[in-house]
Formats: structure tokens, C-alpha cells, sequence
């Protein structure tokens, strides 16, 4: 009886956090047509979220790619046909590897640090002291970081993608000697503009989705040491599941 | 905190960057450069049977690719595959009886339409029609008629007319 309870409780918690979360997204919805307008926030929060994840996209697009190079010429040689390696590496990266892994470095990289600091502002009542000051916190603190990140998403995107298709053309080409202009013309010829679009719809919605949780977690997180910490986990976690739930219905509604 | 100006630089080489990958994606890797070209103009092909042929597919002359098959249709009138092909406006001077085959680039790739240059005079125009077609080849009914080809050799080298039936199980 009391496991049944305690399901129907942590089932209602939950529901009450989806409940939340809904909210809490419809709040910044309404906000952000006048938020825009305050172009100097959200510049330093693109810079934050998209310009300090810079190097470390570059890096793992760079090893993605390579892998996808080596992996695919593995593969493909057992058919004959590894003049498909740019054709499979680019529809990979386009249309999954591009998105999830960048979602998902995104979630590691800026959702945590804004979820921290917004923790942070909450646990030493920075948060608090703009409310008494008539400052709406929602608008002044949260809404340019959630901007950013929804700005910075597809471009980290585009970024890892091409970076990626220049490592697997590292790989590909250089060390394994696949012929360079079949790998980019098999390449061209297969991925048509719907596959770049997919790649991108895909950046842009794991963008709102990974920085809505990463602001609301942090926003919402416990004022204590231990709170902002559980906060940054939940981001991560929390981020990497939504991620994945939503390739899969993006997915199957663009296929 | 840093000043703002390298914050701003930062920002902007970031987003530059972005967009620039993005347009990267767009023109480089995907089969989009005619669909710029404002001067291309368009031929109609009908087929008995495409094969495998898809929107996109290059139509080469002499292995050059002139430009893409631009939309597939079945026409209810004719009861044939009709290919519309965008050509580059570069290549206008292809003589209007130059034929049309669809093939296959290698034993595993995509299909592709291949002109081959008639002698006529005059060009083809934009809307103008190909009238020498040739299908695409199908392993299927290749293998098929081969089959049939070599069972009725067999049949009329090594049984008498009488017993013919017999052979055809």
C-alpha cells in the first residue's frame, strides 16, 4: 500500500513539474517579443552559451566525423562501395549525429553553467532583492539566457555538421584514399536541401527545449548549496532524455 | 567579466561562423546549383518505365551533367512515366532530335538521364518534348527474358516439336 502511495505521489510531483514547466515556457513565450528588442543581453548570452562551447563542438564534431569516416569505411568496403562514405557520413550528421550530439554537449557545456548561476542567484537572494526592486527577474535574468541559447543552438549545429563532414573527410579521404571528388559528388548528389532543413529544425528545437530546462531548473532550484547542485544534475539528465524523446517524434514527423 | 568589446567580436566570429556553416551545408553538399540558375529551361521526357529514378537525378550528355530531372509524373492520357528535366541555360544549343535514356551510374548507384545529341538544325526550346526515348533497363525482366531466351533455345535444340509443352514446366 504504501509503494502504491508513494508511486501516486512522485506520479503527481511529476505531473505538477510538467505542470510548471508548462507555465513557466508560456511566461517566457509572452515575454519574448519585447525581450527581443533588448539586443545587448542576449548578445552576451550568445556569447556565453554559443561562443564558449565553440571548442569544445569543434572537438567532438571533428572526432564524430572521424569516427563516422573510419566506421563507415569499415563497413563500406565490405560492399564494395566506400565511394558512399560521404553519402553516409553527411546524411548521418545531417539528420541525427549533428543534432543529438550538439544537444547533448550543449546540455553539458551551457545548460549547466546557466542553471548554476541562476541557482546561485536564487540561493544568495540576488533573484529576491530584483523582485523587491520592482525588477522582474523573469524578464531581466532569464529570458536573455533562454534567447541565447535558443539563438546559439542551430549555429552550434551547422558548425559540428561541417566540421564533422571534414573529419570523416580526414578519415575518408587522406588516410584510407577514397577518392576525393566521388566522396563530395556521391555526397551532393544524394542529400537534398530537406536533409540540411531536417538537421537544422532539429537544432532549433532541442535549442529551446535543452535551455528551457537548463533556466528552469536553475531558476526554480532550491535556494541551498545542495539545491543548486541537484539543479545542474537535473538539467543534464533532464536535457539528455528530452533530447532523445524529441529526435524521435521529429524524426517521424519529417521522414 | 571581460570587456564587451571582445565579447562582441567573439559573438560576431561565433555567428559568422554559423551562418557560414550553414550556407556551407546548403550550397556544398546538397545537389541544389541549378535551382540558382534563373536561365535554365525545361524538357519533358515520357518513359515507359523509369526504373529507379528519382527528383534530383542528373541528366549528363557525354557524362557532363547539363542539369537535374526536376519532377516525375504519370500521365493518365498516355499511360507513360512523364520526367520533366531542368537543363542549364548554359547548354542551349542541344539539336531537338537528340534522344533520352535513363541509366544506371555503376552496378549499385542512382539512376541517371543520359542525352545523346541528334543531328537536327534546330535546338530544343523550353516545354519542347523528347521524342526518342529510350527505357530504363531492368534486371528483372533482363534476367526474365534471358531465362525464357536461353529454356525455348533449349527446347527447340534438344526435344522434337511434339513435346514442346513439356519444356515449358
Amino acid at each position: 500500500m504504501t509503494i502504491l502511495r508513494e508511486l501516486l505521489q512522485s506520479f503527481l510531483s511529476f505531473l505538477e513539474r510538467v505542470g510548471l514547466l508548462a507555465r513557466f515556457a508560456l511566461q517566457l513565450l509572452v515575454l519574448t517579443p519585447a525581450g527581443l528588442l533588448r539586443v545587448r543581453p542576449i548578445i552576451e548570452q550568445v556569447y556565453n552559451t554559443g561562443a564558449l562551447s565553440l571548442v569544445i563542438i569543434m572537438t567532438c564534431g571533428l572526432f564524430v566525423g572521424m569516427v563516422l569516416g573510419l566506421q563507415g569505411y569499415d563497413l563500406l568496403t565490405r560492399f564494395g562501395s566506400e565511394e558512399y562514405l560521404g553519402t553516409a557520413t553527411a546524411l548521418s550528421l545531417l539528420r541525427e549525429l549533428g543534432p543529438v550530439v550538439t544537444a547533448l554537449l550543449f546540455a553539458g557545456r551551457a545548460g549547466t553553467a546557466l542553471a548554476a548561476e541562476l541557482g546561485l542567484m536564487r540561493a544568495t537572494d540576488q533573484i529576491a532583492a530584483m523582485e523587491i526592486m520592482a525588477v522582474d527577474p523573469l524578464r531581466r535574468v532569464v529570458l536573455p539566457r533562454f534567447l541565447g541559447g535558443v539563438i546559439a543552438m542551430p549555429l552550434l549545429v551547422g558548425i559540428f555538421i561541417v566540421v564533422g563532414l571534414f573529419g570523416a573527410q580526414l578519415v575518408g579521404v587522406q588516410f584510407f584514399g577514397v577518392d576525393a571528388g566521388s566522396f563530395w559528388s556521391q555526397m551532393r548528389s544524394s542529400v537534398e536541401l530537406s536533409d540540411v532543413r531536417e538537421g537544422l529544425i532539429k537544432g532549433f528545437v532541442f535549442g529551446i527545449a535543452c535551455s528551457l530546462i537548463a533556466v528552469y531548473e536553475g531558476y526554480n532550484a532550491l535556494p541551498t548549496a545542495e539545491g543548486v547542485g541537484r539543479a545542474t544534475t537535473r538539467t543534464v539528465v533532464l536535457s539528455a532524455v528530452v533530447t532523445l524523446i524529441l529526435d524521435y517524434l521529429l524524426t517521424a514527423l519529417m521522414l | 567579466m571581460r570587456s564587451t568589446r571582445t565579447i562582441d567580436i567573439s559573438t560576431g566570429l561565433f555567428v559568422l561562423l554559423g551562418f557560414a556553416a550553414i550556407l556551407f551545408m546548403v550550397t556544398q553538399i546538397t545537389n541544389r546549383e541549378f535551382s540558382l540558375m534563373s536561365n535554365s529551361y525545361r524538357l519533358k521526357a515520357a518513359f515507359e518505365n523509369i526504373g529507379g529514378l528519382k527528383p534530383g537525378a542528373p541528366v549528363s550528355m557525354a557524362g557532363v551533367t547539363v542539369g537535374r530531372v526536376e519532377d516525375i509524373s504519370y500521365d493518365m492520357k498516355l499511360l507513360k512515366a512523364v520526367v520533366t528535366l531542368r537543363i542549364d541555360g548554359r547548354y542551349n544549343e542541344i539539336p531537338n532530335d537528340s534522344d533520352a535514356s535513363i541509366f544506371t551510374a555503376g552496378l549499385l548507384g542512382g539512376q541517371y538521364v543520359g542525352l545523346s545529341p541528334g543531328g537536327s538544325e534546330q535546338p530544343f526550346k523550353n516545354g519542347d518534348r523528347v521524342e526518342f526515348v529510350q527505357d530504363a533497363v531492368v534486371l528483372e525482366s533482363l534476367i526474365s527474358k534471358y531465362l525464357f531466351n536461353s529454356a525455348a533455345q533449349k527446347s527447340a535444340a534438344e526435344t522434337p516439336p511434339a513435346t514442346a509443352p513439356a519444356a515449358q514446366e
